[in-house]
């Protein structure tokens, strides 16, 4: 198309970041503003007795302290799916209370707050808040949580399920499937549960202005327009014209900031009590205990195979847990995003899934980068490659004879899943010979063999994924339970001289938004990237949006900047053509002009520009302006897939597993900036990598939390990760403009499944057959131990 | 209590709390936001800065224990308004994504070039080890360092 789509473009937000001028809501101090400090339940399950706020009061800088008996414990935050169960039943939906009522239903949960003039007197103040707890049995495990005589998070319901759900094929059929099959692979593990630790903690300030009687909230959010809409309509009962939400720089969400918080809408609460601004920042042990985790699954899934290794059927049966309360999009995550995914890339005709998810005495569990496609990526990609290795079969020629042959989804039509999806385009096979070409397969197994010999065990692993993005079409995810529409945003202005304000309501907090659609728009409109700026994160600034999860920004935000600028060129070409006296047919646009075919007569983006805004010659009938604003609500999901390998030493002494090469062929549609692709897959894969080695929220039998820090939670350093090859195949997507998918998640969603497969594979000759997440070197040991024994 | 400490070539005298951080001091105090807090362990290394010359966590240091001494932050790298070779390179190789980390990683990599100026991957991964990011899967971290390197060897 121009000079910037497909290129490296350096990204226009690195100059304030590499030079500290970031603007984080942290760093943001406005006059007048007190600092809130939480008292928090040191219980997982608990009845409050009493709450003695005296001496806090009398603690000096105390503005105020209040409890769940104030107004405050009238309002709670909302969940934002309905998935109900498969009987019909509607979802159990307790209330989640902006600071506790009568109960703490998990470590961590805000019983007291405490307002003060400096954040050290507020967080003192908090210590001597006194309250009296009755402390109750509780439960942590989502399957434990299902049997007769378990501690009941929330009284008002019957068991401790909030749905009991189920997808796919009819579940007797799929039974006689695998009950006839040549050969059954059973899989029994936990999905590890995570926390997602992006490095700047939440942070909110809130700042009610009495005179307008108008708040303006900065928030560390990933959708600013979304957090107003949850905020005003469902939490606090605000007209949405009272709330300006701002969220500039963002340090990394990965599901966790998508999310409306109870400490978010308590601060708002708070700055007009108080009648100042009111800022609160999570410490790290905060955030530990109150930032939504993710994954942990309980799971028994099954795959089928006929004789010649042919997938029959998949059934798998999961306990998910929700912890202690629904989050904002948590019925969605191992439903709609999970079990959807089931077909993998594998013409399996028969598969259910059957998904229970419990309330426990836990942190509330809700999306984390990948989002029920890294678990169900885990369970297809581990249950066939121990299917081939039980059968003697080569793992790569497994997939080969499973995968759904290319279609492009235009000539060929798109593929229609056994659970409910219509995949758009793809050539998965493709994929997996360009990444045995660049790991060289045959090659590795020699060596493989040689150092067997030598006794030492290496290890190839691959994992072959698909992932449902760009969500999505509002009228499907309206049909499958989601309260709100899921389109874009993109707003276009034109400014008088010829520069270029795009407003999205897509937010980037780390994607380099401001980098990749200006590449778009400059290119289409001819013009310099420097001429054009991309404004995000204001809900005063930008119309209207949806914000950024599920690697959606540029395959609906982008989509609905193209509609906008597709507009502005539609009534530029009427301007040029009355300028330049000819019909709007004989016009062609380039290089940032109108040119009357076949002649040198031409007009500039910026004469037309000018002239829209100073209209003193013009089309009869035409507005003045150029700018337009353009809603995008995409026909399907996209659907990025790619083929994944990793090269694993395992030190069979110590159990310690060393990467040795960890190489990612992803195939995430068009691309428009490939140096920002290339690092999205790193960072996704060494995220994945975590999950696979490192990463474990335990809690004891009492819902204590144990990994409550770095000292404890392992995250992946510098150190514990080799360089990530990347490679790409493209096939694009048929149905959105700008023919791309997202990539966003891609390596989290691969990775974990290429790194056990790898271990296991390495260790498969000492009778290994299956390690539990994340692989330590303690569980890597003890399962060469048991195996040997 | 009294501190009189220079930063980024200016002094600088507050009276502080005791128990006030440096890290502290610098957003709160002189609002040089551009040192991030990420966690209360000392772990992450978001608030790393140079005191008289070489990386600390800005964190697990008192406001009162630099009295007297030398601070860099990363507001204070940049001359007549170029880029540092490192902050060139970190942009250069895209080696941040959220940005929230990255005062702190291009901090240390002054240390690790400091120590190593032609240093191994080894060295500069070694080196990272007190620094987290979430973002980048530290690839193009590594990759922006050997950059620096290469640039700062050239400006030499």
């Amino acid at each position: 198309m121009g000079k910037y789509i497909g290129k490296s473009v350096y990204r226009v937000e690195d100059d304030r970041f590499v030079t500290g001028k970031g603007k984080y809501t942290d760093d943001i101090v406005l006059p007048g503003m007190v600092y809130v400090a939480f008292v928090r339940s040191p219980y997982a399950h608990a009845r409050i007795l009493s709450i003695d706020t005296s001496q806090a009061r009398a603690a000096e800088g105390v503005v105020g302290v209040f409890t769940g008996e104030d107004e405050c414990g009238q309002y709670g935050v909302p969940c934002g799916w309905q998935v109900n169960f498969k009987n019909g039943e509607t979802m159990r939906e307790p209330k989640q209370p902006l600071l506790a009522v009568g109960k703490v239903r998990f470590v961590g949960e805000p019983v007291a707050v405490v307002v003060a003039e400096s954040l050290a007197q507020a967080r003192d103040a908090a210590e001597l808040v006194q309250v009296d707890y009755e402390e109750l049995p509780a439960v942590v495990d989502p399957k434990a949580a299902m049997e007769p005589g378990a501690p009941l998070v929330h009284e008002e319901f019957p068991d401790n399920a909030a749905f009991d759900w189920c997808l796919g094929n009819d579940r007797a059929e799929v039974e006689a499937a695998l009950a006839n099959a040549h050969h059954v692979t059973e899989l029994h593990y936990r999905q590890n549960r995570l926390t997602p630790n992006a490095i700047e903690p939440r942070s909110y300030i809130a700042d009610y202005n009495a005179v307008e009687d108008k708040w303006t909230l900065y928030t560390a959010t990933q959708n600013p327009h979304l957090i107003r809409l949850l905020l005003c309509a469902f939490t606090l009962g605000i007209p949405e014209h009272k709330v300006h939400v701002v969220s500039y720089d963002v340090g990394g969400g990965f599901g966790s900031k998508i999310f409306h918080y109870r400490e978010e809408a308590l601060v708002t609460w708070l700055s007009k009590q108080v009648g100042r601004p009111v800022k609160w920042t999570a410490d790290r042990s905060e955030a530990f205990l109150m930032d939504c985790h993710g994954r942990d699954h309980v799971v028994h899934a099954r795959m089928g195979f006929d004789a010649e290794g042919k997938i029959v059927a998949v059934l798998a049966d999961e306990y998910c847990n929700m912890g202690a309360y629904l989050s904002t999009f948590a019925p969605a995550i191992p439903t709609y995003l999970h079990g959807t995914l089931f077909q993998g890339l594998y013409t399996t005709p028969l598969i259910h899934v059957n998904v229970v998810a419990p309330f426990t005495h836990t942190t509330p569990v809700d999306a984390l980068r990948g989002a029920g496609r890294p678990e169900a990526t885990y369970l297809l990609e581990r249950l066939i490659e121990t299917g081939a290795r039980e059968m003697g079969m080569d793992p790569v020629e497994i997939r080969k004879k499973n995968f759904i042959p290319p279609f492009d989804g235009v000539e060929t039509p798109g593929y229609q899943t056994q659970v409910a999806l219509q995949y758009d385009s793809g050539n998965y096979e493709g994929a997996l010979n360009k990444l045995l070409s660049i790991v060289d397969y045959e090659e590795f197994r020699a060596q493989q063999e040689a150092a067997r010999k030598e006794g030492r065990y290496l290890g190839i692993g691959f994992s072959t994924y698909i992932e449902a993005c760009g969500i999505a079409p509002s009228a499907v995810v309206g049909a499958l339970g989601a309260r709100a529409g899921l389109y874009e945003v993109g707003h276009v202005r034109v400014q008088p001289t010829g520069k270029v304000s795009v407003y999205t309501g897509s937010h980037s907090h780390g994607q380099g938004h401001e980098t990749t659609f200006a590449q778009i728009v400059a290119d289409m409109l001819g013009i310099s990237i420097d001429d054009v700026e991309v404004v995000h994160g204001d809900t005063e600034k930008v119309a209207f949006g949806m914000g950024t999860y599920g690697s959606r920004s540029l395959a609906v935000g982008g989509s609905a900047i193209v509609k906008s600028v597709e507009k502005i060129l539609e009534k530029g070409a009427r301007i040029a053509a009355h300028k330049l006296e000819c019909a709007v047919e004989d016009l062609e646009y380039s290089e940032g002009k109108w040119t009357v075919k076949g002649t040198d007569r031409s007009v500039s983006f910026g004469e037309v520009a000018l002239t829209a805004y100073v209209p003193h010659v013009y089309p009869q009938g035409e507005e003045p302006g150029l700018d337009f604003s353009s809603f995008y609500d995409p026909v399907n999901f996209t659907y990025p897939f790619g083929a994944h390998a990793a090269i694993v030493e395992v030190d069979v002494e110590t159990g310690k597993v060393q990467i040795l090469r960890y190489v990612a062929v992803d195939d995430v549609g068009n691309v428009i900036n490939p140096m920002i692709v290339d690092g999205q897959v790193h960072g996704g894969v060494v995220h994945g990598i975590g999950q696979a080695l490192l990463e474990e929220v335990v809690y004891d039998s009492d819902g204590q939390l144990l990994t409550g820090s770095y000292m404890d939670y392992t995250m992946p350093r510098a150190d514990d990760v080799p360089f990530i090859e990347t490679d790409r195949t493209t096939t694009p997507c048929p149905h959105n403009p700008l023919g791309v998918k997202g990539v966003g998640e891609a390596g989290t969603i691969a990775s974990p499944a290429a790194i056990v497969n790898a271990v296991v594979d390495a260790l498969w000759p000492l009778g290994v057959r299956d390690i539990q997440m994340p692989l330590t070197p303690l569980r890597v040991w003890q399962a060469i131990q048991e195996a040997s024994n | 209590m009294k501190v009189s400490i220079t930063v980024n070539g200016r002094e600088h005298t507050h009276e502080v709390e005791p128990r006030m951080s440096l890290a502290q001091f610098l957003r709160e105090v002189l609002r040089l936001t551009g040192t991030h807090i990420g966690c209360d362990t000392s772990s992450c290394g978001a608030c790393t800065v140079l005191l008289d010359g070489s990386a600390v966590k800005s964190c697990t240091v008192l406001a009162v224990q630099a009295d007297g001494r030398e601070v860099t932050t990363i507001e204070g790298l940049a001359r007549n308004g170029m880029l540092h070779p490192i902050q060139q390179a970190f942009k250069e190789m895209h080696g941040l994504q959220c940005g929230f980390c990255t005062p702190g990683m291009i901090m240390t990599a002054y240390e690790i070039l400091k120590q190593h100026p032609q240093p191994t991957e080894e060295q500069i991964r070694h080196g990272l080890e007190g620094n987290f990011c979430r973002c980048t899967g530290y690839h193009n971290i590594v990759r922006s360092i050997q950059r620096a390197a290469e640039l700062m060897a050239s400006n030499a």
